[in-house]
């Protein structure tokens, strides 16, 4: 007990594997893992900054991997959830996972368990909305371009969802809170960060970057929306239950509500 | 192409779509192919919602509203009095492929007037689909109406094309078809349903021994059913939707809370209320049948025609059977375990994993997600305190009723209302 270390790592998944490879490999008492940039001395423990190494980050995902493919999913997926102390929560989880024989992620009776797989499903949902509400503008340079702002880092779990559907056109999805994109070149999907100044969402003012024939879809689309529905039945608590007010601001159809 | 004309033929032609509730993308696993446009995503995405709360998924269109046929619960039908218009299948193509490249849809829903005869209005669907698939090199979702009385040929062509197909019988009895639809037969519904099933069977046998065999329907079939229409039980309905389930291998029955749509003296007045609480006890009663285990006649019988409109129909059907609880979750089956009011089958699962590792108490279920309220009536787990198991069924639904709230009470509701 009497090298409490906060271990320090660069932010990426890897980092957060290496750390966890010299937890385990040099027994450190870890009293907590923290983000560069955001962490914060405590009064009685040593820091160590982690540097990511690929092969040990590599080593403890195969690790995972072998104890079982629900785990390693819900660790990754809980990680991108950027939830505040995520870094120990999921640490304490992959101990429990490493000191048990049995499958320990199905524990759903087990606080730390139930709360790795209630996280790992808020971030699932979030990627499942990203992938059903992102709305494509056709640019001039024949880009369809899209922003978004999603409560979850989810754009490295929806990559490859677009990556296999719009395989024939060049598109670009951009993330405006953390600041970066992915990028569709036809081959391959990189990521870029882009100099935005102006947010793309769908404002009535319409923008030169994109075609004529853009607006005239957007139009199609507002209208088609509204004609869907049964002036009888309207619900709309349920209409914002399923499309919560948040994301309206970046959905075409909702352009007069905004 | 003016997009003018396009807007307005696109509001006609949605408009008169809307009342088809099949939304689903959901079933099929095409993939895309030859650096194709699109694929269909196994578990459906739904794009955005109406203003009703339902699903937006398909761009769902009518090819045109033009209608040989009268039938009294419709609003195309011949006899309406509203503006017609029809696409040409280039503006379905056009409007689909723009639609999809900006992930407006999941794919497309095209469903149609019957213009000239059965077969004319089917070739013209099976040539959009055609077109989209082999021209556009489109992998999308496409769900295409089944028209009755179509041949066989048109409908074994619509199956290589389409991820889904439908029919919908609308009304669940023979004699109220007779009354509402007397242009129509109850064959020429069930013609190209079974065919299309056939087709199905025969398809999954040759995938097994080739694997190049073209796909058919991948997704299957499914039909709707309009409810309170021709005022049929519910044991009625959910009888018919038996039948199709099991004779015909449907993926899914619909149910749709009739509209009034058109003045018509067999049918309830334009005005009178969408049963949407009957709606969502036939929902609730479809997946017990389907997810549950739960055999149609344990919840509709002779004695018990009709759902309960204050509880759900596992809650009634517990009520009903009392000598079977309570239910130790410790120990009970997966098939007894969903048979508890308000433990849905996640929670089924997570019980069964749970507790290999230590029993559970009151505290371990509130946590995993069961409803409670509903609940503790029914089951006994590791828990020193528990619940009188020696109550009434009365006073039970009783307490239930009175500990919880829902959003359709006041319609069922035997208190006045004291500010209304």
């Amino acid at each position: 007990m009497d090298n409490a270390k906060i271990l320090i790592y660069d932010g990426s998944f890897n980092g957060f594997l290496t750390s966890v490879f010299i937890a385990f490999e040099e027994k450190v008492y870890v009293a907590d893992i923290q983000r560069n940039g955001q962490a914060q001395n405590a009064l009685f423990s040593d820091t160590e900054i982690i540097f990511t190494q690929m092969d040990k980050a590599k080593r403890v995902w195969n690790g995972i991997q072998n104890k079982s493919n629900t785990a390693i999913k819900n660790i990754y997926f809980a990680f991108l959830s950027e939830y505040k102390g995520i870094e120990l929560l999921l640490y304490r989880y992959i101990q429990k996972l490493f000191a048990s024989q049995v499958s320990v992620h199905s524990d759903y009776s087990d606080t730390i368990v139930l709360k790795i797989s209630q996280l790992a499903k808020n971030v699932g949902r979030e990627k499942h909305r990203m992938e059903a509400f992102v709305r494509f503008q056709l640019t001039k340079d024949a880009i369809y371009f899209a922003n978004i702002e999603p409560d979850f880092n989810v754009l490295p779990l929806i990559s490859k969802h677009f990556r296999s559907r719009y395989v024939d056109q060049h598109w670009l999805i951009y993330d405006i809170k953390r600041k970066y994109g992915l990028y569709y070149n036809l081959q391959t999907v990189e990521i870029v960060s882009l100099d935005l100044n102006e947010v793309y969402a769908n404002s009535i003012h319409k923008s030169d970057r994109f075609l004529g024939e853009e607006y005239s879809y957007q139009e199609l689309w507002a209208n088609y929306f509204r004609s869907t529905h049964i002036k009888s039945r309207i619900n709309k608590k349920l209409h914002t239950q399923h499309i919560p007010k948040r994301y309206w601001k970046y959905l075409s159809e909702k352009k007069q509500a905004v | 192409m003016s997009f003018e004309r396009i807007k307005e033929k696109l509001n006609i032609l949605a408009d008169a779509a809307k009342y088809d509730v099949s939304c689903s993308s959901s079933g099929s696993d095409r993939t895309n192919t030859n650096k194709g446009l699109g694929n269909a995503a196994p578990a459906g995405i739904c794009h955005s919602y109406t203003e009703d709360g339902r699903c937006i998924s398909l761009l769902k269109v009518l090819l045109t509203n033009h209608c040989i046929f009268d039938c009294a619960y419709c609003v195309t039908r011949k006899s309406n009095d509203v503006k017609r218009a029809a696409f040409k299948i280039q503006e379905v193509v056009d409007l689909t492929i723009n639609f999809y490249r900006r992930n407006y849809i999941e794919g497309l829903f095209l469903s149609s007037g019957i213009f000239k005869s059965p077969d004319y209005t089917m070739e013209r669907l099976v040539a959009v689909a055609k077109k989209l698939r082999l021209e556009k090199s489109y992998n999308g979702y496409i769900h295409l109406k089944s028209i009755p009385g179509a041949s066989d040929e048109l409908m074994y062509e619509a199956g290589l094309y389409a991820d889904r197909l439908s029919v919908n019988i609308e009304v669940p009895t023979i004699s109220g078809l007779k009354l509402l639809a007397p242009d129509k037969k109850y064959e020429d519904f069930t013609k190209p349903m079974r065919k299309v099933q056939h087709e199905i069977v025969r398809y999954k046998a040759e995938r097994r021994i080739i694997k190049s065999t073209p796909k058919f329907a991948p997704a299957g079939q499914s039909t709707q059913m309009i409810i309170g229409a021709t005022g049929e039980s519910d044991k009625d309905i959910m009888y018919s939707a038996h039948h199709y389930y099991t004779q015909y291998q449907m993926k899914r029955v619909y149910y749709s809370g009739y509209v009034p749509v058109a003045e018509d003296s067999r049918l309830p007045a334009i005005g009178s209320q969408v049963p949407m609480l009957r709606e969502n006890r036939l929902y609730q009663t479809d997946w017990l049948l389907r997810f549950y285990g739960f055999g149609v006649q344990e919840i509709l019988n002779n004695e018990h025609p009709n759902l309960d409109m204050d509880v759900d129909p596992k809650l009634g059907w517990a009520l009903r059977n009392l000598h079977l609880f309570p239910i130790d979750i410790n120990r009970a089956d997966k098939g007894m375990l969903a048979r508890i009011p308000g433990v849905g089958m996640q929670s089924v699962g997570k019980i069964i994993s749970a507790r290999r590792f230590r029993k559970l108490n009151w505290e371990h279920l509130k946590k995993i997600g069961i409803a409670l309220n509903r609940a503790k009536y029914f089951i006994i787990c590791d828990s020193e305190q528990w619940e009188n198991h020696e109550l009434e069924p009365q006073k039970i639904k009783g307490m239930i009723l009175k500990n919880s709230v829902g959003k359709f009470r006041k319609n069922y509701s035997s208190q006045l209302q004291l500010f209304n």
